[in-house]
């Protein structure tokens, strides 16, 4: 099995920690093999960007994602910049605020208020944690524990609370 | 080798290999004798400024095991061939950071860099400024011949204006630096110039600057004399000598940390003297602080 | 000064980072070093290397170590150099723009027989070329930087587990052979982030340099060892040495002459030559009856190893030489895999391992390249037709 998955929006919006979280949750959490890589250079600082992670029962050779199976979307050119894999990819998520997709979409489009969501627990910039509460429910891919692990290992303790917050809810939507 | 002021059998270290028992000068076993002779030419000062760093060493205390002298590439980074303490012979240029590392690993060492004009602050320019920024814990002595005097007497950042060398041969159209008011500007914490004519007060500065810390500097003017002094018509290094007589201004107080009056004109007054002393807290001190401050 | 602003010089290896990471390339380079006894980095700002100083510059002190961020990639090398001879483990780190200045230095290391560690997280070059992304074009740079002959030692890690082992063994080769060791790195190991497993002290062995065992008056900084490497004084030990980068005799005198040249720069080549076994790493990946074989090295060796796969998919008996030790070659272990008649050597640039491994395997095996001039890893797809094709070629 081997399960390539790419989060795509705007630096600042929490999509390269949002790889984190799930590489994380299956490197340190499951017995699976997980490689994230990102966008650097400017991007990260405001422009597009974008972070792959592939989910592997074997160790991954390449970690190269050429044609995600499951593509998360945080902006519209996002979209744009991922055309094809849209059409592509087993599962797409995006932002049903910030993301219209029209017509030829994939075989399974989860579209939700992660922003949303975010601003009524107080603060927009947990809203790649619901996201990832909804990515656990939607894909199947890592169980929910792990991932919570993860969320918990990788934000500040201050905030671990709100983020585990964000993730129930996103699991929840 | 042994101690100083020991009558020597031992004719085949000696300099002139011959065969005649010598009375050794009291600072021979700080020198490594089966080096000699050196390289210096007739009448050059690299030697003189060398023997009063020593005594520098000998009356400042440092211990033996302690003296580390790192220098670059020219006849003034020579030195360490000849003097018996731990010795770095690094790439042109880049003594001061070869000695940064070297001082922060192991900071009970007393370090000196050694190094001509040319190597100090033409292609090592950058680094000299920056390790005084820093402030790290080393003495640097420039040796001024005011020319590559190893490569056969080229202009380099030191020369006169006006001044001829081989690469200069209408007189130089650059402006020098003025070395201590730019180590005073970029920070360093003792500043002073001397000629190789102030053998006392050379040793009396080395002495002093031994005890001190931080990023200290003092510059050596020395005569050049088969290069700098001959193409500019100065003459034998004796020559080059009665030129600093009649030059030499002493400035006798530390009156700030910029000195004034220190650029060098061709056959006007140089003024010498210590024109920065002051002390502030090394780089490596105040790193220290700064970690035990954040594991508290 | 007092005690406790001095480095630690003899540190132990600490535990507390020892199990399960999930680990930036960069990150596990840098942990590998203070795994390996490092306490002492100076570096310069560079994509994509700058995470190696920027996570130092936080674990160095808790441990006893110093970080310095130099005014250039030529500071820096001179410091790392500069602290070795104290007695500091060393290290730094760079990209291709700022290892092009180190290889004056790196010069200086290798002739004045300093041990020391310089990583190169390798991007797409010439010149500033492609700061974020991936390029293993600086091979024959680490190779043949340095003017006049110098023989480097370079390692090419292919993920982040093997960037915090290959950086452990980088410090022990150099300890060992009291030489400057390459981690020739890449932008996508680099910045990539798996699982990292880091063993509990001990597990990896660490070599520290041999240190004079003779009285003071007969020590030679350069008088070597059976194993040609000499024994290693720090300065302030009292032996009052001699290092230089002038050609010199065993005690550290200048001598500038053809027969003392004779006898040192040889010597230096011997030392490492001699020594294979401190350094050579390869790993054989379904060679046994393979009659094509691709070599590869960092992130390239993981498409090769898919490559392989798929060939094999469709009937070819195809292998995988990976280097973990790019230089100096490991001959002797290519030139034993008999069957071999076919070779394509894959990596990010335009040719240039290829061109030892024509040296080496050209009498006997037709081989080929598979690269690009950066900028992306080459697809397993496009190095399993290369294969494809090869086997397929009449010999």
């Amino acid at each position: 099995m081997r399960k390539e998955v790419r989060f795509a929006g705007f630096g600042g919006q929490g999509v390269i920690l949002a790889a984190y979280v799930l590489g994380r949750a299956v490197s340190m959490h499951t017995p699976m093999h997980a490689t994230m890589t990102q966008s650097y250079g400017p991007e990260s600082r405001g422009g597009a960007c974008e972070a792959d992670v592939v989910v592997s029962d074997h160790e991954v050779d390449t970690p190269e994602v050429e044609r995600p199976d499951i593509l998360v979307l945080f902006s519209q050119e996002a979209v744009a910049k991922n055309l094809e894999n849209v059409r592509s990819a087993s599962l797409v998520l995006s932002d049903v605020d910030l993301v219209r997709l029209d017509g030829e979409v994939a075989r399974k489009a989860v579209s939700l208020p992660f922003t949303r969501t975010a601003d009524a627990l107080g603060r927009r910039i947990v809203a790649n944690m619901v996201m990832l509460g909804a990515l656990t429910r939607a894909s199947g891919l890592v169980p929910r524990e792990a991932m919570e692990a993860a969320v918990a290992e990788s934000v500040k303790p201050s905030t671990r609370e709100l983020n585990l917050k964000a993730f129930d809810a996103g699991i929840r939507l | 080798m042994t101690a100083g002021g020991v009558t020597s059998t031992d004719q085949s270290a000696g300099p002139t290999g011959g065969v005649v028992a010598c009375e050794l000068h009291p600072y021979d076993h700080l020198l490594r004798y089966e080096q000699l002779p050196h390289i210096w030419c007739p009448g050059c000062g690299i030697g003189t400024a060398l023997g009063a760093l020593l005594h520098g060493f000998e009356h400042a205390s440092v211990p033996p095991e302690k003296r580390v002298i790192v220098s670059g590439i020219g006849c003034s980074s020579r030195v360490v061939y000849y003097a018996r303490t731990d010795a770095y012979h690094t790439t042109h240029g880049r003594a001061i950071p070869f000695a940064t590392g070297l001082k922060l690993a192991n900071p009970d060492l007393k370090v000196v860099v050694f190094a001509g004009d040319g190597d100090l602050f033409a292609i090592g320019g950058n680094h000299f400024i920056h390790a005084a920024r820093r402030n790290i814990d080393l003495l640097v002595v420039c040796i001024n011949n005011f020319n590559y005097g190893m490569t056969g007497g080229q202009g380099g950042p030191t020369t006169p204006e006006g001044a001829l060398s081989t690469t200069t041969p209408f007189g130089n159209a650059e402006r020098p630096f003025n070395l201590p008011s730019l180590a005073a500007v970029v920070g360093a914490t003792y500043v002073a110039r001397w000629t190789t004519l102030d053998v006392r007060r050379l040793q009396a500065t080395f002495t002093e600057v031994l005890t001190r810390h931080g990023f200290r500097f003092v510059e050596v003017l020395a005569p050049c004399p088969v290069s700098f002094g001959k193409t500019n018509k100065i003459g034998s290094g004796a020559e080059e000598m009665e030129y600093y007589q009649a030059l030499e201004v002493l400035k006798s107080r530390v009156e700030s940390t910029t000195p004034v009056g220190t650029d060098i004109i061709l056959h006007q007054p140089i003024v010498v003297g210590k024109f920065v002393d002051y002390e502030r807290e090394t780089f490596r001190d105040r790193y220290a602080h700064l970690v035990a401050k954040a594991k508290e | 000064m007092s005690e406790a602003l001095n480095l630690v010089l003899n540190p132990e290896i600490d535990a507390s980072q020892a199990g399960p990471h999930f680990m930036l390339g960069d990150h596990a380079c840098a942990e590998g070093a203070l795994y390996a006894g490092c306490r002492f980095f100076a570096g310069y700002p560079i994509t994509p290397a700058t995470e190696i100083a920027e996570y130092l510059s936080e674990r160095l002190p808790e441990l006893g170590g110093q970080f310095i961020q130099m005014e250039d990639e030529i500071a820096s090398m001179a410091a790392v150099l500069g602290a070795s001879v104290a007695g500091a483990k060393s290290m730094t780190a760079t990209s291709g723009p700022g290892f092009s200045l180190m290889v004056e230095n790196l010069g200086l290391g290798y002739m004045m027989e300093v041990p020391t560690v310089v990583v190169n997280v390798q991007r797409g070059g010439p010149s500033t070329g492609l700061p974020t992304l991936v390029g293993q074009q600086d091979m024959m740079q680490a190779r043949f930087g340095s003017h006049g002959d110098t023989t480097m030692i370079a390692l090419a890690p292919q993920s982040p587990q093997e960037a915090f082992e290959l950086t452990v063994h980088a410090f022990s080769i150099a300890e060992r052979l009291r030489t400057p060791v390459l981690v020739m790195m890449d932008e996508v190991v680099g910045h990539m982030h798996e699982r990292v497993i880091i063993p509990p002290p001990g597990q990896i062995p660490v070599f520290q340099r041999r240190r004079p065992d003779v009285p003071r008056a007969e020590y030679l900084p350069y008088r070597p060892g059976s194993d040609l490497v000499p024994p290693m004084a720090l300065a302030g030990d009292g032996f009052a040495v001699r290092f230089t980068g002038l050609t010199h005799d065993e005690s550290g005198k200048a001598v500038t002459t053809y027969d003392a040249q004779q006898l040192l720069v040889p010597r230096l080549r011997e030392k490492i030559l001699r020594n294979r076994e401190a350094y050579e790493r390869t790993e054989l990946y379904r060679t046994e009856d393979a009659s094509t074989l691709v070599v590869a090295y960092g992130i390239t060796a993981r498409a090769a190893r898919r490559a392989v796969d798929l060939a094999r998919e469709h009937g070819h008996p195809v292998g995988l030489f990976r280097l973990a030790t790019v230089w100096p070659f490991p001959e002797e272990r290519l030139r034993s895999l008999h069957d071999v008649r076919k070779i394509v050597v894959a990596e990010i640039n335009l040719g240039q391992v290829v061109l030892e491994v024509e040296r080496i395997a050209g009498g006997y095996a037709q081989v080929t390249h598979v690269g690009s001039a950066g900028g992306r890893v080459p697809s397993a797809e496009a190095i399993a037709e290369a294969c494809e094709s090869a086997a397929q070629r009449s010999p």
